[in-house]
């Protein structure tokens, strides 16, 4: 193995040329291949390279067209697209250089399918230059996967973390109100205290008009402005939930008046009523609402309240919208048109 | 520290002692038994109680439970990737030995958070290297004796390890190779095999 310099020349032996470039190709000006290196040889699968016409090993892809010597010795900006014939699967970049007997040299790199290619030929690192930076580049590929992989699982596992919180959560997320969850625990507990309590349901009219003409980001404003209704107008100790699309549940502990119910209840219709601006528009809604309290059942349960008041609000909406009725009780006037 | 290191114990205890082992050291450490994600950044703290605990239950010496986990990390199957990551590190032995220096800025390639030991080798001439670890866990040293036995064993060579203790704030390991190809190791492929 050696090297020879002369003359500002340096001459290789095939073994030294092994070494240096295991992909190499060396072809007389007959296109006869002279000299192979060994991680070619070997990607031929034990086919010999010595003594064929380049042609019969190499087939060329860019540019398009067969690969005679005149192709190989025309001067390449760019480096030419080959494959094997052998395994056209495998593709490379190879740089041609003139040698001074007419033939050329060939020097091959692995394009971007170079992994596939060390898997299908079971490359190892002897086989490539102890300077190539391909090992360095697979080392790469198999790191970033693993770290992929595991990014991937951890995503899943938030996803399956988050799905689950959301689950547990007690508040709405798009107006800050309790949700549904909540509301059934509240009114679980006030009965198992035996506590007595007012209820309404709550359901906005003409919000669909407002979201099918104005955009939902329009809808979303004004079930937020609801929301901020409903909190100023009852109190601290009050629960109010959102439990459906545009449909909300008040909790009054520790009030039974119904002719004060009846009041809030008005209140509120009275302040949802007012036209609620949204980019210099007027969204105009109103609401009814069908109100029952504890002190109405011998044994007060949250289905059968719920379900009470959901009727009573039904009643109001058959009526013509924009009032206010208590579960068994006559209609009051309501705003609505005004 | 990266969650990777407390994930590596939490597998390292689980597929070495069982399940129930680990639950009991999590317990005795204060962390949920759900263990580490690996890509999540855990205080060091936490880190050192899970090693205190670990100790504590196996009731065998700190440097011994570290070398365990080093072997563990590159001879296991449920961490074949490591092995191979490091095996790209060299075609032989000593080769791979040289390539730890370049280990950090490897990890940093693929996980440039990752709180790596630094790791300096002396060759020392006559198959004697010295390799000095200086990482956030006392005992980090230990870990890398586990390491070096397994992948030696690894390459078919036979070698010579002992940690010779603390120099300038490094841990220090001594290595003598005896043979470098004194079995015939494990095959490396380049490519993952295809599932």
């Amino acid at each position: 193995m050696g090297a020879r310099l002369k003359d500002g020349s340096v001459s290789f032996g095939p073994l030294a040329l092994a070494r240096l470039m295991p992909l190499h190709l060396a072809v007389n000006a007959t296109g006869q291949i002279v000299n192979a290196g060994p991680t070619l040889q070997k990607l031929m699968n034990g086919q010999a390279a010595l003594g064929r016409n380049i042609g019969d090993v190499l087939a060329l892809r860019r540019p398009p067209g067969p690969l005679t010597m005149p192709v190989l010795l025309a001067q390449h900006d760019l480096a030419l697209g080959v494959v094997l014939t052998s395994d056209p699967t495998v593709s490379f970049r190879a740089l041609v250089v003139p040698t001074l007997d007419g033939g050329a040299f060939l020097n091959l790199s692995f394009g971007i399918g170079v992994a596939e290619a060390v898997r299908r030929h079971a490359l190892t690192v002897e086989d490539f230059a102890a300077t190539d930076l391909t090992v360095e580049m697979l080392y790469l590929v198999e790191a970033k996967t693993a770290v992929m992989d595991e990014l991937r699982n951890l995503n899943r596992r938030l996803q399956g973390a988050k799905v689950a919180a959301e689950e547990q959560a007690l508040t709405d997320q798009l107006t800050g109100l309790r949700n549904r969850r909540a509301l059934d625990l509240q009114m679980k507990a006030l009965i198992r205290l035996g506590a007595t309590f007012g209820l309404m349901h709550i359901d906005l009219d003409f919000f669909k008009q407002v979201n099918d003409t104005l955009g939902h980001a329009a809808g979303d404003h004004v079930l937020r402005q609801v929301a901020r209704v409903l909190t100023q107008e009852t109190r601290a100790t009050d629960m109010a939930a959102r439990v459906g699309g545009d449909e909300f549940v008040v909790v009054f502990p520790n009030l039974s008046d119904t002719a004060q119910l009846m009041r809030i209840a008005d209140r509120i219709i009275a302040s949802v009523t007012e036209p609620i601006a949204f980019e210099g528009r007027d969204c105009r809604i109103s609401a009814s609402i069908g109100v029952t309290v504890s002190t109405l059942y011998d044994s007060p349960d949250a289905d059968r309240m719920l379900s009470d008041a959901d009727s009573a609000l039904y009643d109001v909406k058959r009526d013509g919208r924009g009032k206010a009725l208590l579960v068994g009780g006559p209609l009051i006037e309501g705003l609505v048109g005004r | 520290m990266q969650g990777l290191f407390n994930r590596a114990v939490q597998c390292f205890l689980r597929d070495t002692y069982g399940h129930g082992l680990w639950l009991a050291v999590a317990r005795r450490a204060g962390v949920g038994p759900e263990g580490f994600e690996a890509m999540l950044t855990y205080d060091n703290a936490v880190t050192e109680a899970v090693l205190t605990a670990a100790v504590a239950e196996l009731a065998r010496p700190r440097e011994t439970v570290l070398e365990d986990l080093g072997t563990y990390l590159v001879s296991h199957p449920n961490v074949e990737g490591l092995r191979r990551l490091l095996r790209f590190g060299g075609a032989g032995f000593v080769e791979f030995l040289h390539s730890l220096e370049d280990l950090p800025d490897r990890t940093h390639l693929a996980l440039p958070d990752l709180d790596m030991p630094g790791l300096d080798l002396e060759d020392q001439g006559n198959s004697r290297f010295r390799l000095s670890c200086r990482g956030v866990i006392p005992g980090v040293g230990y870990v890398a004796v586990g390491l070096l036995r397994a992948m030696a064993d690894d390459y078919g060579a036979l070698v010579l390890l002992e940690h010779d203790g603390e120099a300038d704030g490094a841990e220090v390991i001594l290595i003598e190779l005896l043979d470098g190809a004194y079995a015939a190791g494990r095959r490396f492929d380049l490519a993952v095999r295809a599932h």
